[in-house]
């Protein structure tokens, strides 16, 4: 198994690190039984989300996608955001080693649950713009209660 | 800002080949390279030195010379010893295999195939402290016990398990003992025949002899299937022409390491205890495995909080060479059985370090990795959201 030079730059040096005090919403995914937990920050100004955090437990790879997927939705509207897939982290990041595309999975699950934050605290019903946020994509055999 | 330096702390993994060793083997590459079943000169020059490394090896074994067969490795040596003996007991009716839950893979999945034929295994509690109770042997065998197989030290948590008491349990049972010795053989004093062992099997790589070659003692009288079948190389049960070079750099290797066990064991007990000691500092850190019944250049702890795959990246970057049971980095999504069996709950045991030192390490290395490692583990727990939880509380 062998990350890509991206993964390796993404996970030496991630982007978007730390918490936001003023967040708009704020979202959390995975669980210590699997190995990986992502929690997602956003700040949220006329839709455009203006500012992102992140916070990860987990592998080169959970670190790596958390810090690429904060840098593709960064100054995006919450539509575009939730338009960004698990591939596309992939994609942007020269691609991940098969037993770690759920990583990638999860960094897009806590995008969505950040979002889901923000709609729930603006009072609006998220379930229309987010759907369904899996906790994790439950395929990778890890063993954990929800598998 | 430290200096950085490279150390090499996973020789549990495999060790380089020392300079002694690669002298003794080159010739056997390019002068002495006759078939060592040839007549003339340059096969019986080849034939000769393969001799003196089954001496060499029963030596260190307390063996006879001809108890030792030469293999590629230990799981080879695994594979022969568990299998040949299952084969040859189930002729008598007996197929019940006792092991314990934390072996290496090359004796639980060689277990786990003839389960498959309709063997019965008892698989063998360690505990916590990562020992097998030589009470829980006796208490498992049974009528139709074909054979008990239980590692000498565990390849993770180092964990010396008490082999003499149930080599002696063995005996009284008439039962017959295979042990992984894979870890052991160099680290700890062996005798095959004051511990009752009848079968083992060990390594050359890892102590300094080359990948591809290792042994199977077989005790004499014990019958089983020969493992390959073809020409008299091993006495007809290994047939195929042997791997001359790496045969004499492991009865090179056995023998070094064998010779300087004392003087090294005490310089590496001592440097393994500084560093559980300083690395215990580290706020919820664990020890894994026994702390004295342990392998000298052994250490396991956990880090709750962290990932292990993210640490070794981590130390990797420093020049830290080491290893982990995390789940990442064994390759399947669970973390490792070994960290399992003791009982440690998953998410610890994601977070979990091997360091394993050999005589290439020195005190200058333990320094190094104390002053880089409480760094990294408190610059990943500041980015990861379950160390907020274990210290805040659940948000």
């Amino acid at each position: 198994m062998a990350y890509s030079e991206k993964v390796m730059d993404h996970f030496a040096n991630p982007r978007n690190v730390g918490e936001l005090a003023d967040a708009s919403g704020v979202g959390e995914v995975g669980n210590s039984k699997c190995g990986d937990i992502m929690r997602m920050y956003i700040k949220v100004d006329h839709d455009v989300i203006t500012d992102v955090r992140f916070k990860t437990f987990g592998c080169g790879a959970a670190i790596a996608t958390s810090s690429m997927a904060t840098e593709l939705i960064k100054g995006k509207t919450i539509q575009e955001a939730l338009k960004l897939t698990n591939a596309a982290v992939m994609e942007a990041l020269d691609g991940l080693p098969p037993v770690k595309v759920h990583c990638s999975v999860l960094a897009e699950q806590a995008i969505k649950a950040a979002v889901k934050d923000y709609y729930e605290r603006q009072g609006i019903d998220p379930t229309p713009f987010v759907g369904e946020i899996k906790e994790c994509d439950h395929d990778h055999g890890c063993g954990c209660e929800s598998c | 800002m430290f200096m950085k330096r490279f150390v090499y702390a996973d020789n549990a993994a495999t060790t380089p080949v020392s300079k002694k060793v690669l002298d003794a083997m080159l010739p056997y590459y390019t002068e002495y390279y006759g078939n060592p079943s040839s007549l003339y000169s340059v096969g019986r020059d080849a034939k000769k030195p393969l001799e003196l490394a089954r001496e060499q090896v029963a030596k260190a074994l307390g063996a006879f010379s001809n108890e030792v067969f030469f293999t590629s490795g230990g799981s080879e040596a695994n594979n022969w010893a568990i299998k040949g003996v299952a084969h040859e007991m189930a002729k008598k009716g007996k197929k019940h295999i006792i092991t314990s839950k934390f072996e290496h893979h090359a004796v639980l999945h060689t277990v786990e195939a003839l389960k498959k034929e309709g063997f019965d295994v008892t698989y063998l509690e360690v505990y916590h402290n990562g020992l097998v109770k030589p009470e829980d042997v006796e208490a498992a065998i049974r009528e139709d016990t074909a054979l008990v197989t239980i590692m000498y030290a565990n390849n993770e948590i180092g964990t010396i398990q008490p082999i003499p008491e149930i080599g002696a349990i063995c005996k009284k049972h008439q039962v017959l003992f295979h042990t992984d010795a894979v870890q052991a053989v160099g680290n700890v004093p062996i005798d095959v025949k004051a511990q009752n062992i009848d079968l083992l099997s060990l390594s050359g790589h890892k102590l300094h002899a080359p990948k591809g070659v290792g042994a199977l003692y077989i005790r004499r009288g014990v019958r089983m299937p020969n493992l390959i079948d073809g020409g008299a190389q091993e006495r007809g049960r290994r047939a195929g022409t042997e791997n001359v070079a790496g045969i004499v750099g492991l009865g090179v290797a056995i023998t070094e390491a064998c010779d300087t066990m004392e003087e090294r064991n005490q310089r590496l007990t001592k440097m393994r205890d500084r560093l559980i000691e300083g690395a215990s500092k580290i706020e919820r850190s664990r020890l894994n495995g026994d702390k004295t019944h342990r392998l000298p250049g052994n250490f396991n702890m956990c880090f709750e909080g962290i990932e292990g795959e993210s640490l070794l990246l981590k130390l990797d970057f420093a020049g830290i060479c080491a290893s982990s049971g995390s789940a990442c980095t064994s390759g399947s999504l669970d973390p490792s059985h070994v960290l399992l069996a003791i009982g440690l709950p998953h998410e610890i045991a994601h977070g979990s370090l091997r360091i394993s030192f050999s005589d290439q390490n020195t005190e200058e290395d333990v320094d190094y990795i104390l002053e880089v490692l409480p760094d990294i583990v408190s610059y990943l727990r500041d980015m990861s959201p379950l160390w907020d939880e274990i210290i805040h509380g659940k948000a």
